[in-house]
Order: structure tokens, then sequence, then C-alpha cells
């Protein structure tokens, strides 16, 4: 079986976060990139089917700031083989119509039997890439899964529902499965082994055609929360505060 | 598949290849001592004379299956203990870490805080741009390297915790208050230091610590400075005994150790009293496995008011307080097993010898045996103070 395993990279949320001086982006000077921690997730689960039932892995992602280390961390791990997509600019890896259009491209070639990927990005604008890489590739989708086994050629997903609800459903391959939490934690693979990766594995780097943005969200204004200007503090001792609070009570309707 | 006997043959050769002194294992008596002194040995099922006969049946195997090596906290008591002087801690016990961790044996908790220390260059997953954030409103300001551009005498690493952990950042605050005090040109690294990696090479993950301490070196390389002095005693181990052999030496020295030689000084700014029955707690790091005992104690009798008793368990024979070796990333597995902490035992003592503060020198304790207190019946009379925060309270 071949699985292929799509990761994204995102700002990490450790730094703060500035908003660049066009006012609909996030300053790129100051962020530094991490993986999407739901890609993460899919790319353990891919690595945990093929320890079950046998796969060749492969992993993709953007070119991007720390990409080399996503792939080369996963080979590690166990993948297979890694791609890294070439050409894209920034504006485009918050456009998920345009990068799920380019990576299917690349995917159709592949042909994998199931693809895996985060079920959602924190800078997703435009829906997330799982559905979009289904449906520009015509293939059935399922989200929100935490746990994904391969019976008789088919797969067998763990979906969540909200309220504590999991379902179990049959999928047909090839199929898109958005991973919400690997059936284990993203193991942990020391330094000296993913050492040893960068020596031995290579990423291959396709070049994307020229990317198609249409479909994706146009940022008209990007801003921090501002805060509202609807509390009134009250300010005094507990028996003038607490008086006030009565008032208010009344005066809303609440007593 | 590596045959069991080439397996078991390919560890020993690690370990006495990877360790100075690693020869020794071969002379083990079995005397049993070293898994006796062990504060978590009982709860192993194989502590360290277990593990040398595992290893001499033949059944090194078996060991990689099981996940108690874990509870150790290369607090170096088994070490200190042999009498055939086999590195117990940084040999046999940390190579053990290093196959589980190769084997993917290790628990989630302190794999977390492997790859926080390995992107962000601090366990706790902090921002790396924040390191020097505790100094802002010190006063006078605390040079900081990049910024200030010029040589100082003596460069103070911070380290992990002490710039980090809220509560410790109390601490690390009075150091600079006594350094300014006794008018020290000191300068301090802020984002250019990273972790000094030593607990995460005690934890197993080898390739970590050499990328941190070459992170450090690179940037001890960028400025000018006499010495360093550091906080952390895991830090002072890393500097002192462990960079030199990946070709960084610099002369390190805690700072209990770089006070005492300004001790006439200080004593002449000691002037408020601190009426207190004080206890002090040897950290692993500055006691057993560094010989600094004296220091630190000279320093507390140097502040007026101050009564020092000793707990049952002092000097070479202290107890841990359970962080070192990982031990600070593994509380929740460390728990489920014991279902005790280390650093209880710890403030149990104190309060025995009627200690009111019970004094540290290491930033791993403060926040260990503050929760201590709180979680003991009768602990919340004692007080923690870092041996620095006792001296910036009696300067004033």
């Amino acid at each position: 079986m071949n699985i292929v395993a799509l990761f994204k990279l995102v700002p990490d949320l450790v730094e703060e976060l500035e908003i660049d001086q066009s006012g609909t982006a996030l300053n790129m000077d100051f962020l530094r990139l991490i993986i999407n921690e739901f890609d993460d997730h899919a790319i353990e689960q891919a690595i945990l089917l093929k320890e079950r039932s046998g796969a060749r892995v492969t992993v993709i992602g953007p070119n991007a700031e720390g990409a080399d280390d996503v792939l080369y961390t996963a080979v590690a791990k166990g993948g297979d083989q890694l791609i890294k997509l070439m050409g894209g600019d920034s504006d485009a890896m918050v456009n998920n119509h345009a990068m799920a259009r380019a990576t299917a491209i690349v995917l159709k070639e592949l042909q994998p039997d199931l693809i895996l990927t985060g079920v959602q990005a924190h800078n997703d604008l435009d829906g997330s890439m799982g559905p979009l890489v289904a449906e520009y590739l015509g293939m059935p989708y399922v989200g929100y899964v935490s746990g994904v086994n391969v019976q008789n050629g088919r797969i067998v997903v763990r979906k969540e529902y909200p309220g504590g609800l999991i379902a179990e459903m049959e999928v047909d391959l090839p199929a898109v499965v958005g991973i919400q939490s690997a059936e284990q934690p993203p193991r942990y693979v020391t330094v000296n082994k993913v050492r040893q990766a960068m020596k031995t594995a290579a990423i291959e780097e396709r070049p994307l055609p020229a990317l198609d943005i249409s479909g994706g969200a146009a940022i008209h204004r990007m801003f921090k929360p501002e805060s509202a200007t609807r509390a009134e503090m009250i300010d005094g001792s507990a028996e003038e505060v607490a008086a006030r609070l009565l008032d208010i009570f009344k005066e809303i309707g609440a007593l | 598949m590596v045959t069991t006997e080439a397996a078991v043959h390919s560890f020993y050769d690690k370990v006495l290849a990877a360790t100075p002194h690693g020869e020794q294992l071969r002379v083990c008596l079995e005397c049993g001592n070293c898994s006796g002194i062990c504060p978590f040995g009982y709860l192993m099922t194989y502590p360290p004379s277990r593990l040398i006969a595992m290893l001499r049946a033949d059944r090194f195997n078996k060991v990689l299956e099981t996940d108690t090596v874990w509870m150790c906290v290369s607090c170096f008591a088994c070490t200190a203990v042999c009498p055939s002087k086999i590195p117990l801690t940084f040999g046999l016990m940390t190579s053990v870490k290093e196959e589980l961790l190769l084997a993917g044996n290790v628990p989630a908790e302190l794999q977390t805080a492997l790859a926080n220390s390995q992107r962000y260059g601090n366990p706790q997953g902090e921002s790396p741009r924040k390191r020097a954030d505790w100094a802002k409103d010190v006063k006078p300001q605390v040079t900081v390297m990049a910024q200030a551009r010029r040589p100082v005498d003596v460069l103070w690493f911070v380290g992990d915790y002490a710039s980090y952990h809220p509560r410790v950042q109390s601490a690390t605050k009075a150091l600079a208050r006594v350094l300014n005090a006794l008018g020290v040109d000191f300068g301090i690294l802020g984002p250019d230091e990273s972790s000094d990696g030593d607990s995460q090479r005690l934890a197993g993950e080898r390739g970590l610590f050499e990328i941190l301490a070459e992170k450090n070196g690179k940037a001890f390389s960028k400025y000018q400075f006499n010495k360093i002095i550091t906080t952390d005693p895991h830090a002072y181990n890393a500097i002192k005994n462990e960079y030199p052999q990946l070709g960084i030496s610099y002369s390190v020295q805690h700072y209990t150790e770089y006070l005492i030689e300004r001790l006439d000084q200080l004593k002449s700014l000691l002037k408020r009293e601190v009426k207190a029955k004080v206890t002090y707690h040897d950290p692993c790091y500055l006691g057993r496995a560094n010989g600094i005992f004296d220091q630190p104690r000279a320093l507390l009798e140097a502040i007026p008011g101050v009564e020092l008793v000793e707990m049952a368990h002092n000097h070479t024979n202290s107890l841990c307080c359970g962080g070192g070796g990982g031990g600070m990333w593994l509380d929740g597995f460390q728990w489920e097993k014991a279902h005790v902490r280390m650093s209880e035992w710890r403030v149990r003592e104190a309060m025995t010898a009627g200690a009111n503060i019970l004094a540290v020198a290491c930033p791993y304790e403060t926040p260990r045996f503050e929760d201590a207190v709180k979680s003991l019946n009768g602990g919340g009379r004692l007080i923690v103070k870092d041996i620095a925060e006792l001296l910036a309270e009696a300067i004033g």
C-alpha cells in the first residue's frame, strides 16, 4: 500500500505574532514556522500503519523554512520517500485552494492508496487541506479521524463526533483522511537518528506549476483582537459595588 | 537481527567506550550497595547491580522491555557509594537510557521536553527571544552581551529554569542584586544562551546535548569575558566536566564558589538580620558530583541571625530533590510508579531538623520543594529560599 502524508508549516505561536505594514498579512520576519500539529499526527499515523500492515510512506510538504527538518525527521521515524514542493510564495501558503490544486497534480502522478493529512491548521483561512485535495482528486474524504486500520483492501477509520461519540466506518480506497490525532503521540526520534537520516535520505524537489489562487480568501484586514468598550468598571467599597450591581440587574430586568 | 550475545557485547563496548573508566564495569563485586542507596531502587525492575548482572548473564534484551530505568534521577548516589568506582550514573544508567530512547521506550512527557530543547533551546518550550525577559525590571540594567558589545569580567550563564520559571526568576533577580551590590562587572547571553543540555544527556539524549553544547560554545566564542559563573549546578557540571571533551573549555564557577571568594566584601554588606533556623540541601550536581559542600554553608553562616542546622542526609549522603537526569520532566510517570515524591521526603527531613527555612542552590529545587511543602501536612511553616535570596534579603 502506498500512503502519502501531507504537511503544512504554520506560524509557531511560541513567538509573538506581528502584522506587517500592509495590514493584511503576518510579518514573516519575526515568524518561525513549525509543522502543523495535526499534520505531525498524520505522519505518525502513516508510520503506525506501515509498522502494522506494511506500506510505503511518502511525506510531502511545501518548500519553507524548517521543511527539511520535518522531512528528515519523518525518514528517521520510518518514512520512505520525501518530496518538497518548490515554488509558491508566502501568500500562496495561506491559500489552501492553491496549495491543494498544486499538490493534487503531484498526487495524481504518485497514485497513492491513502492520503493522510491533519484535519485542520490554525492558519486555515479558506477551509482545510484534506477536503480540498479530495475534491481535486475526486476521492472520498473523512475528517476528525483518530485511528486507521487496513482491512481487506479498505480502511476502517475511527471518526470523532462531538459529545464523545466515536463512529467506526469503512472507507473505499483511494481516499483522503483528515487526522485529528494519531493512535499514539508523535514519537520522538533522537538527534543522532535524524543526523543519520540527513546523510542517507534524499529529498526530491518537485517544481509546482503556476499557482491558481482562485477560491481562496481575500484578506482585507488582519488585526489583533481588539478590546471592546462595553464593559463598565465599578469602583468603590464592596457595599457600593454591590449596590450598583443591584441597580444594574434591576435596569436590565434580571431582578 | 543482532544476536543477543552481539547486542550484549555492543552495549558493553558502548559503555566502555563512552565513559571514562567504563572498564570498571567488569570488576563489579555485586555488593548491591548501589541498588540499596538508590532512592527509587526499590521500584526498579533492574536497579544498577541487577542491570550489571543482566549484562553478565547475557540477558540485556530483557532490560529493554522494561521502563523502570526511567525512575533514575541521575542523583549520583550509586556512583558515590560504589567500592569498585564504577561510573554507574554517567556510564551504565545513562547508556541504558540511550538504548531505551533508541528503542522508542520513553515516557511521552520526557519526549516533549526533549523536542522542546531541540526546537527552542529550552525544555519548557519557551520563546528563546524571551530568555532575558526576567531582567527587564532589574536596576541597574543587566548587560546583555549582544547589545552591549563590550568585554565583561564575568559571564553569567543563567540556565533554563533560572531564566524562565516564574518562581526561580525571583532567585535569579536576587543574585543580580547581590552581584550589583558587590560591583561585579557581569553580562548575560540572553537569547544567545541555550540549555546547558546536561539533564538531556543524562536522560539518554547525547546527540541533543552535543548540539546544545555546540550552540553555547559558539555563543561563548563571540564575546570577551574572564570567567563563567552559573546559577545552575547542572550547567556547572556540563561546562566544567563535559564541554571540554567537545573542545569547549572555559573556567566556570557556581555562584556560591564565586561569592565565597568575595566573602569579606560580602560580609560588610550583610547588615540585616535573617533570624531563622536554616537547613541546607546539597544539590546532587554541586555536592556529590562536584564536591562543593562547604561554600554554600559558609555563605549561609555569614548571614547575621542564621543558625545552620543539618538534615539527617547531608553532604555526600544528601537526598535528591527528584529533578535530575530527566526527573524534572518525568513527574507524572514517576508519580504513577511511586505514588510518592522525593521532594516530600526531603521536606519532611527539613521539618524534622527543626528548620524554618530550607535553603537551596539549584534552580530545580525551589519549585520542587515548594510544591512538596504545599502537599505535606504541616509543611506550610517551612519556607524554601535560594541562598541568593537570603543574601539579597540580608543586604536589604
